[in-house]
């Protein structure tokens, strides 16, 4: 798993154009491809996908500073492999010095790309307009004068580019999203399939025009008209594979977190395993809770008093036999009568009974605290300038009297490290800012929120990898399973097909709606 | 033979009943409420085995009334009064022919799930 393997397939707005970057470096992965199919540890194929900050790509050196979180990643390698079942072989090592060459040339290689890319652009961009000039500029005595024809010719060709123009760049200028391990089929398909047409183009007008210098300027200028029309087509082309394809539902995706089990359907359209690894991603930073290792000690804990009470003694002689062990150990965990669930319950009901303890205190502080602060208006604010506060000040003003309840609160909900005095303090003068109610100061405080409300470096979730026994850049499929993993915890992801929908009419005649009376009366006689 | 079978069990099935009214002021009681009648709903009948029977029921026998006293009992259903058939009559033909003011004695025959039951269960064994 590498960050290497993402050099061509920045998930990129930069134009459709880049095919020749894809191309010039398909052997650069070829070349490392084939050490890391030797890795036996596991079998699935497993790549990167790594979220970058949202920034800007081109011309910011900021991208620098995440080239330098890839540099770090041989770090986290190591880390990943630490913690699994098998020790790190020499496969692994030698896995994670390639990653960190890698690393540092993907810089390079993405900038290339760029260039390359911008460079195509232009160069296809500028074509019709070099099919119209170049006759000029080269033997214009000789051709046919072309009087209306061409000018209508030639502001056709003006237009046409110009909706290309604004058509490219709405598409596909957009800023990298995520870097993606293989490379987009479809975009590929596309690159080759311009630059073969352009060539062509190009092939034609230099052996049947520039070198028999044919006169015929209309015919000259409707076969670049022709070329721009062709270039239409494949952006219609370009926007029906590329975004329309994929809106219409067809698979339901269920997405379960292993840690906790906290699960999300989505429903998504026909897209490769790595894109839909990426609507999930997108999803997940939204939707699901924001993960809380302190909630999670519970269970182990109880778990491992589970087997604590239990020792093996070996009465026969030395002989380890390890699985006989653990499977007396099994068997007289099994028989023991425990109560850990009565344990369970009660700590449960009692926890809960805290918990709506510590929060009603907490309520009651914040609105007292919150009565205590008066918006000033504009003709009032003449009146009393001496006691005039900005909204930083009158939050620190009123914080300390709900402090201490908030700081129980978040104590007891295992909130706390979410959340610095200094993250509340903002939240409180922002919430006092926008006149907001003690409720909706709290609602941040009260529950946990999805994984983006937080603090960046509180996350637990920032580079992930895909684990799929399918090639990622096949379609999904009905009952296709694959993980996405990171550092602490891992998301499985099941894919179902949606049914087949029978859906057949029924007319009713608004008449027919009629009602009886059914009583049932008691006389007394 | 078949018949006097027949006449047999009948008479099993089914209770006579006399009930003697009891003057109230201007009016003549028999102490119990019916339910039931041909232009009412079959399936509200608390009291009735197959809920299409539109037949007449006794849905309230009020304490120490006539009734009570004669050994009517709330469920029974009515089959005839005063030798007037009450299996296919509208609710208010019913209480009609209860409370007709020139009678003091009704001569009831009803008919009790429980007397059914039993006889069911000793034909069946």
């Amino acid at each position: 798993m590498s960050a290497a393997m993402d050099t061509e397939s920045t998930y990129s707005g930069y134009s459709h154009y880049s095919g020749h970057s894809k191309k010039a470096h398909r052997q650069g992965r070829d070349r490392h491809k084939s050490p890391r199919s030797k890795d036996g540890t596991r079998s699935e194929k497993s790549v990167t996908i790594q979220t970058p900050p949202a920034e800007p790509l081109l011309g910011n050196d900021a991208s620098q500073a995440e080239e330098g979180q890839d540099d770090n990643w041989g770090e986290t390698t190591t880390a990943i492999t630490g913690t699994s079942e098998h020790s790190i072989s020499q496969e692994d090592i030698a896995r994670i010095s390639k990653d960190l060459e890698d690393s540092v040339g993907l810089d390079c290689k993405r900038y290339l790309g760029l260039t390359v890319a911008a460079v195509l652009g232009l160069l296809v961009f500028l074509t019709p307009i070099a099919f119209i000039l170049l006759p000029q500029i080269l033997w214009r005595d000789d051709l046919e004068p072309c009087g209306t024809v061409c000018e209508g010719l030639f502001i056709s060709v003006a237009f046409k580019l110009l909706i290309l123009l604004i058509g490219t760049w709405a598409l596909f200028f957009r800023q990298p999203k995520a870097d993606i391990p293989r490379v987009f089929v479809f975009r590929a398909l596309l690159l080759v399939l311009i630059f073969l047409f352009v060539f062509s183009y190009w092939l034609f007008y230099g052996v049947r025009i520039l070198d028999t210098k044919d006169t015929n300027y209309q015919g000259i200028v409707q076969y670049a008209v022709s070329l721009v029309d062709a270039l239409l087509f494949i952006h219609y082309l370009a926007i029906v594979l590329l975004e329309l394809r994929q809106l219409q539902p067809m698979f339901t995706v269920k997405v379960v977190r292993s840690t906790d089990g906290e699960s999300r359907y989505y429903s998504l359209g026909h897209l490769s395993i790595q894109r839909a690894a990426l609507v999930v991603l997108e999803n997940y930073y939204k939707d699901f809770e924001v993960y809380n290792p302190a909630l999670l000690t519970a269970s182990k804990s109880r778990a491992a008093k589970h087997m604590a009470g239990l020792k093996v003694y070996n009465v026969d002689g030395p002989g380890n036999n390890a699985s006989g062990q653990s499977r007396a150990m099994i068997a007289a965990a099994a028989h023991r009568r425990d109560s850990s669930h009565n344990e369970l319950y009660y700590e449960e009901a009692d926890h809960e009974r805290r918990v709506k303890k510590r929060r009603a205190r907490l309520v009651v502080a914040v609105e007292e605290a919150f009565t205590h602060i008066k918006r000033l208006q504009a003709e009032e604010q003449q009146k009393a300038p001496g006691e005039m506060m900005d909204p930083r000040e009158a939050a620190q003003a009123i914080f300390p009297s709900m402090a201490r309840a908030l700081q129980k609160y978040l104590r007891t909900t295992r909130q706390q490290q979410y959340h610095s005095m200094e993250s509340i303090l903002q939240h409180l003068s922002f919430c006092i800012t926008n006149n907001m109610t003690p409720k909706a100061f709290l609602e941040r405080y009260l529950n946990p929120g999805p994984t983006l409300q937080y603090d960046r470096d509180r996350w637990f979730s920032k580079q992930w990898t895909l684990i799929s026994e399918e090639a990622v850049t096949s379609g999904l499929q009905d009952g296709i399973v694959f993980v996405l993993k990171c550092l602490d915890f891992s998301l499985v992801v099941n894919v179902k097909k949606i049914p087949f929908i029978k859906l057949s009419e029924e007319f009713i005649d608004p008449k027919s709606h009629k009602f009886v009376l059914r009583l049932q009366s008691e006389t007394s006689v | 033979p078949v018949i006097t079978t027949l006449s047999y069990f009948i008479i099993f099935f089914q209770q006579r009943i006399e009930i003697h009214k009891l003057r109230q002021g201007d009016n003549l009681i028999l102490g119990f409420s019916i339910g039931g009648g041909i232009d009412q709903d079959p399936t509200q009948n608390p009291f009735s085995e197959d809920k299409t029977d539109k037949g007449i029921y006794v849905t309230r026998v009020t304490e120490g009334g006539p009734a009570e006293v004669a050994g009517l009992q709330i469920g029974d259903k009515i089959m005839q009064v005063n030798g007037w058939d009450m299996t296919m009559v509208t609710h208010d033909q019913a209480r009609k022919r209860l409370t007709k003011r020139n009678e003091e004695v009704v001569r009831l025959l009803v008919t009790r799930q429980s007397l059914q039951k039993a006889v069911q269960q000793s034909m069946m064994s």
